[in-house]
Parts: structure tokens; sequence; C-alpha cells
């Protein structure tokens, strides 16, 4: 199962390889996480890796938190996170240790999820990428709509109503996205840095989990089967 | 250390500081370098300086010149490793930000005047 730590989101900037290519890329606080608790099969049911992140205030913390995290040896965390993982890579993970972004060394693709910005109430143009309806031929105040949403028979069944999932307006971001098989560009350990080529869910100041590309795209696949960076 | 200080503690070792202070107008040229098949060349394009946009390392700056009466215009990344150096020919003055206004000019009057504001402050840095 993939290796995963939790970060802040910093920002974009951009830098440029030696050739002078300019490579858009976000910057990710990565850890320190500590190991705060050990599932193990025998007691929980299942295997994984709870990972705390971030400090807390023990005056905004709550007694069962920082218990829970006392036992791990470590202060009270903001955030905490499970990764599952098999009996034997459980192994080598022991309560309290810490992880920084020098484990990611050596991966050159990674998924990044985080809660994409909230954009409230959109139409569907915007949150479906509809086409809308034509500029001229007598449309009217009706530009952006979606149009027909069902007809007498089509998608219907029996009995009137639409079919479920239909794509309308309504709220769009504010949910948890991940995106897949971002290249790594540079491991800065000295500030616990990770950077990574393009954008990634959510604003600055947020919570990022970062974890080894479990499904790369083939191309990206490829290149790693070439060895070429 | 806050955020940006971070981001910009990234980019400090990509910043330049060997290229001179440019302003708006000034007649400059951009010596850049290009790759033609496996060989590399500098290319030295001259012309008015006529648009800078962003700061730090996402700098860019728009020169224009004319080649046989066709106006041409390049926007060049202040600090990419491709851009060797940058040479200031001349000096112009200049009361706007951004010349668009010289691509609608012909002749006479797309020429701009000679600085003679502020030369002392450009002296100093």
């Amino acid at each position: 199962m993939p290796f995963t730590l939790l970060g802040t989101k910093l920002g974009m900037t951009r830098v440029y390889t030696p050739k002078g290519v300019s490579v858009p890329v976000t910057v990710i606080q990565l850890g320190p996480c500590v190991v705060t608790q050990l599932r193990t099969m025998e007691k929980d049911g299942y295997t994984a890796v709870q990972l705390g992140f971030g400090e807390a205030k023990p005056s905004r913390s709550t007694i069962p938190v920082m218990v829970h995290d006392s036992k791990a040896g470590t202060t009270p965390k903001r955030y905490h996170r499970e990764f599952r993982c098999t009996a034997e890579e459980l192994a080598k993970f022991t309560l309290g240790q810490t992880l920084t972004v020098k484990d990611f060394e050596g991966t050159m693709f990674v998924d990044v999820t985080g809660t994409s910005k909230g954009k409230g109430f959109q139409g569907v143009m915007k949150r479906h990428n509809f086409k809308g309806v034509c500029a001229s031929h007598g449309t009217e105040r009706k530009h952006r709509s979606p149009g027909s949403i069902g007809g007498l028979c089509s998608n219907r069944g029996f009995g009137g109503g639409l079919k479920k999932g239909k794509r309308m307006a309504g709220h769009m971001g504010d949910e948890r996205v991940t995106i897949r098989s971002l290249d790594i560009v540079r491991i800065d350990e000295g500030k616990g840095l990770l950077l990574v080529k393009g954008p990634v869910p959510g604003g600055a100041r947020q919570m990022v989990m970062v974890r080894t590309s479990t499904r790369l795209y083939k191309s990206k696949a490829k290149r790693l089967a070439g060895g070429k960076k | 250390m806050g955020i940006q200080q971070i981001i910009e503690s990234l980019n400090a070792e990509l910043l330049r500081t060997d290229l001179p202070v440019l302003s708006i107008g000034d007649t400059i040229s951009v010596h850049n370098k290009i790759v033609e098949g496996d060989k590399e060349r500098t290319q030295v394009f001259t012309g008015v300086l006529i648009s800078h946009a962003g700061r730090g390392v996402t700098e860019m700056i728009t020169v224009r010149k004319l080649v046989d009466e066709v106006g041409v215009e390049r926007t060049f990344p202040v600090c990419s490793p491709r851009v060797e150096k940058v040479e200031v020919v001349r000096r112009g003055d200049s009361r706007r930000a951004k010349l668009y206004y010289l691509r609608e000019r012909k002749g006479k009057s797309r020429r701009i005047r000679d600085r003679r504001r502020g030369l002392k402050h450009v002296a100093k840095a």
C-alpha cells in the first residue's frame, strides 16, 4: 500500500531547469508526522498506520486526543489520518516514530489529496462543463441554462420524475479531490519541503495528504520503467 | 518563517542580480540562448522595452522591435537561464507603464525621447 504523509500546502512558484524550461511547482511543507497508533489485525481487524501532524495548542485540544497522542510520546496533534498497509509493512513502523519528507526520497511520482476551494452555488456551465444554449437564433435570457433535463420517455422508465444523478446547478468545490501522478521536482530536507509539478487542490495553509502513486498514467509508468527523470 | 518567506527563500537562488536596472521605454538588447538541433547559440534581440509584468522569478519583459517595417514583440522570462545577459543601449523617457500605443504609431511619432529626468537615480543603482 502507498506510503502517506501529511503536510501543508504553502503556495506556488516556478523553477527553471538548467535548459531554461520553466516548471510550475507547488510547495508543500511535508511532515514531520508522528506515528500515533498502529492498527493491528488482532485488535482492530485491519492493519494501518495512524499519523499525527501539526501542533495543536493543549487548550484547543481535548483530553482524549492529548492522552491518545501522549501514548506515542508526543504533544497533541491537530490532524490524525490513517493509511492502510500489510502486516509486513506495519512491522517497519514503531509507535512514536517521526516521519519526514526524507522518506519520499527515490520516489518519482506522488498523489496529492486535499479539499478543493469552495466555489459556492454554481451553474451547470461552470460546474459540469455544459455548453450552454445558443448565443443567438432567438435565444433569450437562457444562454447559460442546462436546457432540457428530460424527455417524455427518455431516461425515465415508468412514472414521472428525473433520472437519479441528473447533473444540475448546485454547490461546487469544497470536496475531497485527489490529483494523481504528480512529478516530484525537488525534495528539500533541510526545510522539510516537497516541490511537485503543477497545482494541487485547496488554498494555501490547507492540509494535504501526499502518498506514493498508486496507479500511474501510462506515459508516466513508461518513464518510470525507462528510469528517465 | 512565514509562508511567503519560505517560498521566496526557494526563489532566492534563481533570482538574477547581474542585470542592469531596466525601465519602460529603454532600448535594450537581450542575449538569448537558443538551441538548434544539438547546437546552441546566442541570439541578440534589440528593441524597446514596452512592458514588464510579475516580480521575482516570475518577472517577464516584453521587447518590441521592427523588422522590415513589421513589428516583432518577444516576451522573455527575466530569470530564465536562457537569458544570458541584458544590455541597455539607450535610456528612454516614458510616462507610462505599458507602451502598447507604439503598436499603432508609425514614423516620427514612434520615437521615444531620451531620458533626462531621474538619470541621477539610475546611475546610482
